[in-house]
């Protein structure tokens, strides 16, 4: 495993393949968007989703404090799926979210989802300052500086030997991150939406995650595309690519 | 009349006859009779067909001789289609006649009334039994069939079918005590056409051909261009009209067209405005189009049963021979088109033996049961296994989907709250109260469309060609061209999910294609093709570059045997190629490349990507492979499996499939879009979490089940691997055989896919587009700088 370090505002950062961004300087940790007891949530609408996301994302969030010691964790918001999230955990899920709580210095970043205080130790906030940087859950439109924000979920989309690889990603420019979601069962929105595009006008670089590290693609005027040479190979992976047209 | 006696017997009958036989109307036979001599009210027969279009024209046919006979009988159809105000009508007076599909009767089953609406039913008709038979909506139908019987015990069933190889089970599918088979009329007559010229190696559009396709259709008066791929579709199509001087009326019909695109296409057909359509499967069945002259069939015919379905549009009268042509695309090809036409000649038809109906069916059904009225699980049991796909269902089996339907049948107890099910002290099951029952009803079905985006033209009141995948879409630059609805249009942006698109677009075309676009040839047809290949006293009948080419194959190397598996390795390019004769099709031979490139891994030779055809799969690699018997090993079906299931895309959509299909994922909820959007979760990430926490969930045990057949096939792997143990013949050459060519010719065509996972293609790109960014990025390191990287922005 290893995390690729970029600055913002001065500050040297890690960005984490598990989708966690790390600051050494601070021993500080993000993590955005882990959207607690969305299983439970589809439930109650009717779909009976395998009811272990708290539980795969919980394993997540054990496997960067170990890896990473912080003395301060920031969760960026909609930590908890729902208002009612919280007090639906089950008995062992709550208890090993309470014992992080207790042993790390928690700042919950309150989001859309979760506009309330969660009832788990740490400090509750809308917004987070540390040094040059500000902790926020949705990135601010216009001018910033050394922001770091969740809320978009961003995933990318690379064409690759005829088909597509998505996965979830970072996006950066030199004045803001937005971080990628990190629960079980939280989907995405592509790098391409406007909503994303219209806040890094200039572009910027998405970095996806992998197994072990993350990948750099460049986002700009242009969408991140890989040269002619890679998309001409043509059909797809178990055949659902697509088919180049014959040559005249 | 056979029909009529059996059914006047009360006997369960089923009648096959080849298409054009009138059978739809033999099978209300029996019904009009009866209801001449006794007219009542109430609902007397239900006729289900898988096309909602068939039902809509057999109720316009029924018309005709009701009115002309004065008949006192009512009719109507159903489908999602019908309006509230109509169905509301048919509740409170049900027509004597009632035709509908297999997913409309689900919904009727699942009302509280429907006991009563099928009390005195007396027939069920079934048309199209083939077609439904060994499907998911077999399944569901089959399901349906079997609560039918249990409500209205004195209905007597009638399966209407074309010509199939498996008769017991098709007759034991409509549970018939008796079989009445109307013999075909004269034989089709069948002939191959060649292109002009060298006779393609590889390839499967069937473009050069195009020469003669458009003489054949000049020459007749209505012609059906029958096709593969709704790419193929797509590009034929262009190809014609490139050609098409005299501007002949020739259009384009496939599943992914807009729905009244395709509907100005079937009315100009039967009116005989056009001289030619370009179609898929979508034209396989159903609907006499009369007046069809000749039908062609470009590229491979995949099978006997299907040429004979498609063989069966042209002349649809009894007494006439159907006209057909066949267009290989390729030399294998040749082959494949003259043991599809000794197939036909000799009546061997092909088709999958039954197979066990689908779990997550069965959960579909067990809600909507329940939806429908407290019911007992020891006596559903037995109502269940009543319809031949369950036949065999274990009892563990139906406890753990009806587990599943009542609360998830997770090991962890975490949604007793949100249960579907519950149980009263009687031991009676009921549904959790109206709301889950209306969004039952919402989600009845079993045909799972992978994610579509509509095609629009831009700007206001912009025409909507069709849909595409959204796959595709996510591969298209804005400027790129693309071939669709037979035109070519230039990409300018997706717009929610619309994709916006203007006539004009320049420069080399995209074509979509499509998930399982592509079936593989029968093991029939397979069987065909390696005995004509073993026996050169057969070969008098292929073009003379095919002799040549087999007899070359004959001195470099050796034939594939019947019962063997050849399998050739020589270098070429300094790399080391390995072709494998299977003969499985494409889709078994997609698996078996993921799977073998795994175990060439390792063993060490270091594998640089595959290529699979219908009746080979290649391999390349940096090193020599040896001990390639030990490579078939059956053991394959092991690591090399348990690796492949937790990548593999197929996989996942197999899972994404059943999981919808059970329940698991709505794809519709009463209320907002938002809200929906906010619950949903994609099944890639149920598929991840289960895999790990429950391995032995009942959808994982389907999604397995499905994974033997379809787009995956690896039923028939593991019978492949079984059967040529021990008989794997090696052939180290010094350089490509003849058979071989074709295959190779595919690579750059077809994807090329090899052990790399995900994060290799991904690592591979990044790379690529640094380099062709004028960057020199050093090879990945931990914790490089990629401030670099902005420099090029």
């Amino acid at each position: 495993m290893s995390a690729a370090t970029i600055h913002l505002a001065g500050e040297l950062l890690q960005l984490d393949p598990a989708g966690a961004l790390h600051w050494p300087a601070r021993r500080l940790l993000a993590v955005s968007d882990l959207h607690f007891e969305k299983g439970s949530a589809a439930a109650r609408q009717g779909s009976l989703v395998p009811p272990w996301d708290t539980r795969a994302t919980l394993d997540i969030l054990a496997t960067l404090l170990r890896r990473y010691r912080p003395q301060t964790v920031v969760a960026l918001g909609d930590s908890f799926h729902d208002i009612g999230a919280a007090a639906r955990l089950l008995a062992a899920d709550a208890e090993r979210l309470r014992a992080m709580a207790e042993a790390t210095a928690f700042v919950w970043v309150l989001g859309n989802h979760d506009p309330l205080p969660p009832g788990f130790r740490g400090e509750s906030t809308l917004e987070h300052r540390v040094g040059p940087l500000v902790f926020r859950h949705q990135a601010q439109p216009g001018r910033v500086m050394g922001e770091l924000s969740g809320h978009f979920h961003p995933k990318a989309s690379v064409p690759v030997r005829g088909t597509v690889v998505t996965r979830p990603c970072f996006i950066a420019d030199p004045r803001r991150i937005i971080l990628p979601a990190i629960g079980a069962y939280t989907g995405g929105l592509d790098v391409r939406d406007p909503a994303v595009r219209a806040l890094f006008p200039t572009g910027g670089r998405a970095f996806l995650l992998g197994q072990d590290r993350v990948f750099s693609f460049a986002i700009g005027a242009r969408p991140a595309m890989p040269p002619p040479a890679l998309t001409a190979l043509g059909g797809g992976p178990d055949n659902a690519g697509h088919i180049r047209g014959p040559k005249p | 009349m056979d029909v009529l006696g059996a059914v006047q017997a009360g006997e369960n009958v089923l009648l096959i006859a080849p298409t054009g036989g009138g059978k739809t109307l033999a099978g209300f036979l029996p019904s009009l009779v009866d209801l001449a001599g006794n007219p009542r009210e109430g609902l007397h027969t239900l006729y289900v067909s898988p096309l909602k279009a068939l039902a809509a024209d057999v109720a316009r046919n029924l018309d005709r001789p009701i009115a002309d006979m004065g008949l006192p009988v009512t009719v109507a159809t159903r489908s999602g289609d019908t309006s509230s105000e109509a169905r509301r009508r048919q509740r409170e007076a049900p027509p004597n006649l009632l035709l509908t599909t297999p997913e409309s009767l689900a919904v009727l089953i699942s009302q509280p009334e429907s006991a009563l609406f099928f009390q005195d039913l007396r027939s069920i008709i079934v048309d199209e039994v083939h077609a439904l038979a060994g499907t998911k909506r077999g399944d569901m139908f089959a399901l349906c069939a079997a609560r039918l019987t249990a409500i209205a015990p004195q209905a007597v069933r009638i399966g209407l079918s074309a010509t199939v190889a498996h008769r017991a089970p098709i007759a034991a599918f409509v549970a018939a005590s008796r079989i009445v088979e109307v013999k075909g009329g004269a034989p089709p007559e069948i002939s191959v056409v060649l292109p002009e010229g060298r006779l393609p190696w590889s390839g499967h559009m069937g473009l050069a051909a195009a020469p003669e396709i458009l003489a054949r259709i000049r020459a007749a008066g209505m012609t059906i261009v029958f096709v593969n791929t709704r790419a193929q579709a797509e590009l034929l199509f262009q190809a014609l009209w490139r050609l098409n001087d005299e501007t002949l009326p020739i259009a384009i019909h496939h599943g992914s067209l807009e729905l009244d695109q395709r509907k100005r296409v079937e009315s100009a057909m039967s009116e005989g405005k056009l001289r030619a359509v370009v179609a898929t499967s979508s034209l396989d069945l159903g609907i006499d189009w009369g007046g069809v002259d000749q039908v062609l069939q470009v590229g491979a015919p995949k099978g006997v049963s299907r040429l004979l379905q498609r063989v069966g549009r042209a002349n649809h009268r009894m007494d006439e021979a159907s006209r057909a042509i066949l267009v290989p695309a390729n030399r294998f090809e040749v082959l494949e088109c003259e043991a599809a036409i000794q197939g036909v000649a000799e009546g061997e038809l092909d088709g999958d033996p039954p197979r066990a109906g689908g779990l997550d069916v069965l959960a579909q059904h067990l809600l909507g049961l329940a939806c429908a009225g407290p019911f007992r699980a020891d006596a559903v049991y037995d109502e269940i296994k009543s319809a031949q796909p369950y036949n065999t269902l274990t009892r563990k089996d139906f406890d753990d989907v009806l587990g599943f339907v009542e609360n998830g049948g997770y090991a962890l107890a975490a949604y007793d709250a949100y249960r579907k099910l519950f149980r009263d002290s009687e031991g009676l099951i009921h549904v959790m109260g109206e709301r889950v029952a209306r969004q039952h009803r919402m989600n009845i079905g079993t045909i799972v469309e992978e994610p579509l985006l509509k095609v629009r033209y831009a700007g206001r009141g912009g025409a909507a060609l069709g849909e595409v995948e959204e796959y595709f879409v996510n591969m298209l630059s804005p400027g790129d061209t693309f071939i669709f609805a037979g035109r070519m249009l230039k990409f300018l942006r997706l717009k929610e999910t619309i994709c916006e698109v203007a006539d004009g677009g320049t420069g080399e075309p995209k074509v979509p294609a499509y998930a399982g676009g592509r079936m593989p040839m029968t093991t029939n047809l397979a069987d065909r093709v390696r005995a004509m290949l073993q026996d050169p006293s057969k070969w008098h009948a292929f073009p003379e570059e095919v002799r040549e080419w087999l007899g070359l194959q004959r001195g470099i190397s050796r034939m594939p045997g019947r019962h063997d598996l050849l399998v050739e390795t020589f270098p070429r390019a300094d790399k080391h190629f390995l072709v494998a004769y299977c003969f499985e099709g494409r889709n078994a031979h997609q698996t078996l490349g993921m799977l073998l490139t795994r175990r060439m891994q390792r063993f060490g030779f270091h594998p640089l990507g595959f290529v699979a055809t219908d009746y080979v799969l290649a391999i390349w690699s940096a090193y020599e492979p040896f001990d390639v018997a030990r490579l078939f090993d059956p053991d394959m079906l092991g690591d090399d499996l348990e690796a492949w299931m937790a990548e593999s895309s197929m996989l996942r959509r197999t899972f994404r499939n059943v999981a919808v299909i059970a329940g698991l994922i709505q794809r519709h909820f009463p209320g907002a879009e938002k809200n929906r959007r906010q619950v949903t979760v994609n099944s890639d990430l149920i598929y991840n979490v289960l895999r790990k926490h429950q391995p032995d969930h009942v959808l994982l045990r389907a999604t397995w089940a499905d994974a033997a057949g379809g787009l995956t096939d690896l039923g028939r792997i593991s019978g492949m691997l079984q059967r040529i143990q021990g008989k794997v013949t090696h052939m180290a050459l010094s350089r490509v055989s003849p058979l071989a060519v074709p295959v190779l010719l595919e690579i750059g065509r077809e994807s090329v896919r090899s052990g790399l996972t995900d994060d290799d293609l991904l690592a591979e790109a990044e790379q690529l587009v640094a380099e062709a960014e004028g960057r020199a990025l050093p090879p990945p390191a931990p914790g490089r700088d990629v401030r670099q990287g902005r420099l090029a922005l």
